[in-house]
């Protein structure tokens, strides 16, 4: 991945294909057999737009609120959360899963949302995706860890809380020590 | 099925200084496929708009036979699925595919974000945003190769993602004070190939009215 230096990037036959969004589009393209993305062209535009919404606004504006914020800034960025989380919501209040009844493209993209932030609400202590506010995607969380691929596939959530929290410390003390 | 001609109904919310906007009537017009626009002023935003595209409430917003599609790459790729046989625009190989999404994901994170921070900034916070869009356009260069467009014979995704920009650049050299051809040579030969295009050439506004715009706008917001 010589052009942005990251992960994730699939290697099949020697070709690379970076990008986790296209990676899975690549999936779905090569392994027709069983489709992540919707058939019907007008429900695939909504999934590439629900799927860029979750990972350029959701995931951004919640890691902000409750991970690289404090103070003043904190709060206005907990309010763009909770907008944000909000169409989440409504999008989830019409079906149980994004993909409607079955787990697709949407849902896989959307991991971020049901394992980091809960990762990271336990690690920071400040909580944004509450049953309460957000019924609908709370249920669509707890429903998502519990499948068998998701835990065979995903770190387990007590690891990754400890990791943010230390890592939340570091910031802390180097900041304390300036 | 989505029925082919008579019946249809496509309606494009614009905005034409946005060259997210002329992505999508570049690609209708590449298509063949009639449509028509509704300008939308963006510091007055219309009902319509507010009802289509409620998350960003930005245009372009295609609508097709009174289905909302917002965000201009997933329009690309959803008048390329609905009208599949004229000018296609994206590859039928899944690899070459990923490559084209790629670099469409990449003129958007990469150099349409450093040209917005360009024209309204200045000293150092320019300099840093003339480096970045620079070096951006420079890796996209490559891809040009033999050309004379980005996968080769055929006007594509890529292109279309790009070429509106073309019509800022003269804003940008002027605002930025540096000349983009001097940098990449390549892309502009790209840009004039691609002007001559019908398609382009009806999209894209001149690019002295762009400026004018900017500087209007730099003077409002005072920032000259």
């Amino acid at each position: 991945n010589p052009v942005h230096k990251k992960v994730p990037v699939l290697v099949h036959n020697d070709k690379s294909i970076v990008e986790s969004q296209i990676i899975l589009e690549y999936i779905d393209e090569t392994w027709p057999g069983h489709p992540i993305m919707p058939q019907d062209p007008y429900d695939r535009a909504m999934a590439r737009f629900w799927a860029n919404f979750i990972d350029d606004k959701c995931l951004t504006s919640t890691w902000k609120a409750l991970f690289w914020t404090r103070g003043e800034e904190q709060r206005k960025a907990l309010e763009e959360a909770e907008e944000n989380l909000g169409f989440m919501e409504k999008e989830l209040e019409k079906k149980k899963l994004f993909g409607g009844e079955n787990f697709g493209f949407v849902d896989m993209v959307a991991n971020s949302i049901a394992i980091w932030v809960a990762a990271l609400q336990e690690a920071t202590g400040k909580v944004v995706l509450t049953e309460e506010k957000y019924p609908c995607a709370f249920k669509w969380a707890q429903e998502y860890t519990c499948r068998n691929i998701i835990k065979e596939t995903s770190p387990p959530r007590d690891h990754l809380a400890a990791f943010y929290k230390a890592r939340m410390e570091m910031m802390e003390a180097m900041k304390d020590s300036k | 099925e989505k029925n082919m001609g008579g019946g249809e109904e496509v309606v494009v919310l614009d905005f034409w200084r946005s060259p997210y906007a002329m992505r999508v009537k570049v690609a209708l017009e590449e298509k063949g496929v009639k449509y028509v626009t509704k300008e939308e002023d963006l510091g007055n935003k219309s009902p319509l708009l507010l009802e289509m595209n409620p998350v960003h409430k930005l245009t372009p917003v295609l609508i097709h036979n009174g289905n909302p599609i917002s965000e201009s790459l997933v329009i690309l790729q959803y008048i390329d699925e609905v009208w599949p046989h004229s000018s296609p625009l994206l590859p039928s190989d899944p690899y070459l595919r990923s490559r084209v999404r790629f670099w469409g994901d990449f003129v958007d994170k990469k150099i349409y974000a450093a040209a917005k921070k360009l024209w309204p900034a200045k000293g150092e916070e320019q300099e840093t945003a003339k480096r970045e869009f620079i070096e951006s356009l420079k890796l996209l260069e490559e891809e040009l190769k033999d050309g004379p467009f980005f996968k080769g014979d055929k006007f594509g995704y890529v292109d279309v993602a790009l070429v509106p920009l073309t019509s800022w650049f003269y804003a940008l050299e002027m605002c930025g004070n540096f000349s983009i051809e001097a940098h990449c040579p390549k892309i502009i030969a790209w840009a004039k190939t691609c002007q001559q295009r019908e398609s382009v050439a009806k999209s894209l506004p001149h690019p002295h009215k762009i400026y004018d715009y900017v500087l209007e706008l730099k003077k409002r917001l005072g920032l000259e």
